[in-house]
């Protein structure tokens, strides 16, 4: 990284069936997205803790991007429902502890989704660059 | 006890049955033209006439109505031939214009020249032998016919003349006349939807019972509950009276039949890109613009055309036929994006076999690029632009009539010219698109798709015939197009690989199911309303939750809700992610 450019720190935690398997797709098609995101694989979304968020968050991540499958689609039945639920309270619980709630962003892409996947995490790179780091501004 | 003797042929006496029953058992061939085996017999047409000699006496009798009593009975005698004769000469100046009955006259060599036509009966084709009345009242309940006026005013038609509300348009009374005198569309202004065969893609009709193609497995035939009468009007059961096995069976009804299976193999197919979202080509309106697979059936030797080349509109030779290839495939803005990979190869085949059927014939292929990926296609594509078909590197954008002609309007962009092609006949080479209707199946399943509804394998490389679950393989086009001898490599692909999970004697799970820890669990029992498959249970007596370690799938949802940290994925509990998390923010 050099000197002087903000390079966020974003943890991903990615399910195994949807955006992990978007994350593959995206690569074996050759596509482009920030480096940034350094994945953590979970067998569902609804393995994440919020605890798991909030650890990243205060060993310094800048970002965490949650990404599970579509509703409907969740290979363990109703995972991402019981997932989209917890991260509602999630962010809620961010702002009282000074995290700005677009720090936390929660996507369904499917296995299919390669092109969404990069969209994706390009974006919320972008965003948390122009947030700043996550000490830095006190947000 | 005395004998009935048929032509020679002595058997038992049977009065229950008719002479023309005992005779059709012995193989003899007594001509008629008003019996049906579900019909009482009726005796109109008398052409069935046979002799009988009883006690020395000979007299001339309808051989269905007449009972198989003892006696003789000569069915092809010179009394009967004359008689037979006579018959078919009253019925040809009765109705002169049957072509049926024409075709009979020449047969037994009988023309109406003894008798006069009169003036008003020259169009008639009816014989009154009251088939079709009978049939439309007795068999099928409905009774739209009927006899009208007496003696030489007789006719059959609908009540008071009307067109007929009742009837229901089946075609049967069409279907029965034995001179083509009746048309179903004469007596009903309902629209007629004749049954048009799925297999031979509309190009040709079946029954309301019809096996479904030649080679269907099993080779059997089945009901069309929309069309049949009995299922339509509790009328009919032809069917079941000529089946000599008592196969016909109107109670079976489509079920539900479980299973339990080890692994599922998904091979739903597919579907033809639709031709009416290609208006330019007119499809539709065009009768002699097909599909591909229309223009497949063309060729077959069992299809609606037994193998030679005619098009739908009057049956006449295609003397020169377009082609257009990428027909929906490979146009991102209007249709498909990808390559439907099949067709290059199949328009090349069917180009080849329609030069072999129609040697004068002229096929022209309109192509964006010539795709021949296979073991020995190129070889195959020159050998058909060797055999004198014309490849013409363009699209077609327009496909529409001209005093009659087929004009096919295209682009030639290695001349960079407009090229415009009088054609006879023109096949669309259709993209080919997932089978439509399955993705409730898919989705059930739990399978991924593509953006394009392909469904997605495991890994596009390395795993070709997995899906993401396991147990579930995938195999055929509904996994992405490709042809022939590539399905049948996946396929038995995906045999093997399930045979492979068969096999085996205990099925490897992923090593991260939950667990508990005794210690901390305080058999609040959140995590028991949380697990999808109801691996976990609470144990009353010792107050905490066990795990059934058979039914976990590995999800891990209880750990992130359990809120004593006493719920854990086992080889993935919250410790080692937040190491995971730590150790991917360290600064390098």
């Amino acid at each position: 990284m050099s000197k002087g450019v903000f390079e966020p720190k974003i943890i991903g935690f990615f399910c195994k069936w949807c955006t992990s398997a978007a994350a593959d797709l995206a690569g074996t098609s050759r596509k482009k997205y920030p480096a940034n995101v350094i994945p953590i694989r979970f067998f569902c979304s609804s393995r994440i803790d919020p605890q798991h968020v909030l650890h990243a968050f205060e060993k310094g991540a800048d970002g965490v991007l949650i990404g599970g499958c579509h509703f409907g689609d969740c290979h363990y039945q109703d995972g991402n429902y019981k997932t989209a639920r917890r991260i509602a309270l999630l962010h809620n619980l961010l702002k009282e502890m000074g995290i700005d709630r677009r720090r936390l962003r929660l996507e369904w892409i499917s296995a299919a989704e390669g092109e969404k996947f990069t969209k994706v995490v390009t974006e919320f790179t972008d965003q948390i660059k122009s947030l700043g780091p996550v000490k830095g501004n006190g947000a | 006890m005395d004998k009935l003797i048929i032509d020679g042929i002595e058997i038992d006496p049977n009065p229950q049955k008719t002479v023309l029953e005992v005779a059709r058992e012995l193989g003899i061939d007594i001509p008629t033209l008003c019996y049906h085996k579900s019909l009482t017999p009726y005796g109109a047409c008398r052409f069935c006439v046979v002799e009988t000699i009883w006690k020395g006496r000979s007299k001339l009798q309808t051989a269905c109505t007449f009972p198989a009593w003892e006696g003789e009975v000569r069915t092809n005698s010179e009394p009967v031939k004359k008689a037979r004769k006579l018959i078919l000469e009253l019925m040809l100046a009765e109705a002169p214009a049957s072509e049926e009955l024409q075709e009979l006259g020449k047969k037994y060599d009988v023309n109406a020249k003894r008798f006069t036509v009169v003036e008003k009966k020259k169009d008639n084709k009816c014989i009154l032998c009251g088939l079709c009345v009978r049939l439309c009242k007795d068999v099928l309940n409905i009774g739209a016919l009927g006899f009208e006026d007496r003696g030489f005013r007789r006719v059959i038609t609908t009540p008071f003349n009307e067109k007929s509300e009742t009837c229901s348009t089946c075609g049967a009374c069409e279907y029965i006349c034995p001179t083509g005198a009746i048309k179903t569309k004469d007596l009903s202004d309902q629209k007629i939807n004749p049954n048009y065969s799925e297999f031979e893609e509309g190009l040709d009709k079946r029954g309301a019972i019809y096996t479904p193609f030649p080679q269907a497995v099993p080779n059997k035939p089945v009901i069309d509950v929309d069309r049949c009468m009995q299922f339509k009007n509790d009328a009919c059961r032809i069917c079941e009276m000529v089946c000599q096995p008592d196969a016909i069976d109107f109670k079976q009804k489509e079920e539900f039949i479980e299973e339990d299976v080890g692994a599922v193999v998904v091979a739903t197919g597919f579907d033809l890109y639709d031709p009416l979202n290609l208006k330019e080509y007119g499809y539709g309106t065009i009768p002699d613009v097909v599909t591909s697979i229309q223009f497949e059936r063309i060729l077959s030797a069992s299809g609606p055309t037994v193998g030679e080349v005619k098009r739908p509109s009057d049956g006449a030779t295609p003397k020169r036929i377009v082609f257009i290839q990428c027909a929906g495939s490979r146009d991102k803005e209007n249709h498909l994006e990808y390559c439907s990979k099949i067709c290059c190869m199949y328009t090349a085949k069917h180009a080849l076999l329609y030069k072999h059927r129609v040697h004068e014939g002229e096929p022209i292929i309109f192509y964006i690029d010539v795709r021949t990926s296979g073991k020995s296609y190129e070889e195959f594509y020159n050998r058909v632009t060797d055999e004198g078909t014309t490849y013409i590197r363009g699209k077609v954008s327009k496909v529409y009539k001209d005093n009659g002609k087929i004009i096919v309007l295209g682009a030639d962009t290695l001349s960079g010219k407009q090229v415009e092609v009088e054609a006879d006949m023109v096949v669309l080479a259709l993209g080919i698109i997932p089978k439509q209707g399955g993705e409730e199946l898919v989705r059930r399943l739990k399978i991924q798709c593509d953006a394009n509804a392909f469904l997605s394998e495991a890994h596009p490389k390395l795993k070709p015939v997995e899906s993401q679950t396991a147990g579930i393989f995938l195999a055929g086009v509904a996994q992405g197009p490709k042809d022939i001898p590539e399905v049948v490599a996946q396929a038995s692909g995906a045999a093997s690989k399930a045979i492979g999970i068969l096999v085996q004697e205990k099925i490897a799970f992923e090593p991260t199911i939950a667990g508990v820890d005794d210690t901390l669990c305080s058999g609040c029992s959140i995590c028991v309303g949380v697990c999808p498959y109801n691996a976990r249970e609470l144990d009353r007596e010792e107050n905490i939750v066990k795990v059934v370690e058979a039914l976990c799938q590995g999800c891990g949802s209880c750990s992130s809700a359990c809120p004593s940290g006493a719920a854990q994925q086992r080889n993935l509990v919250d410790r080692q992610i937040e190491k995971m998390v730590t150790a991917s923010l360290e600064e390098k």
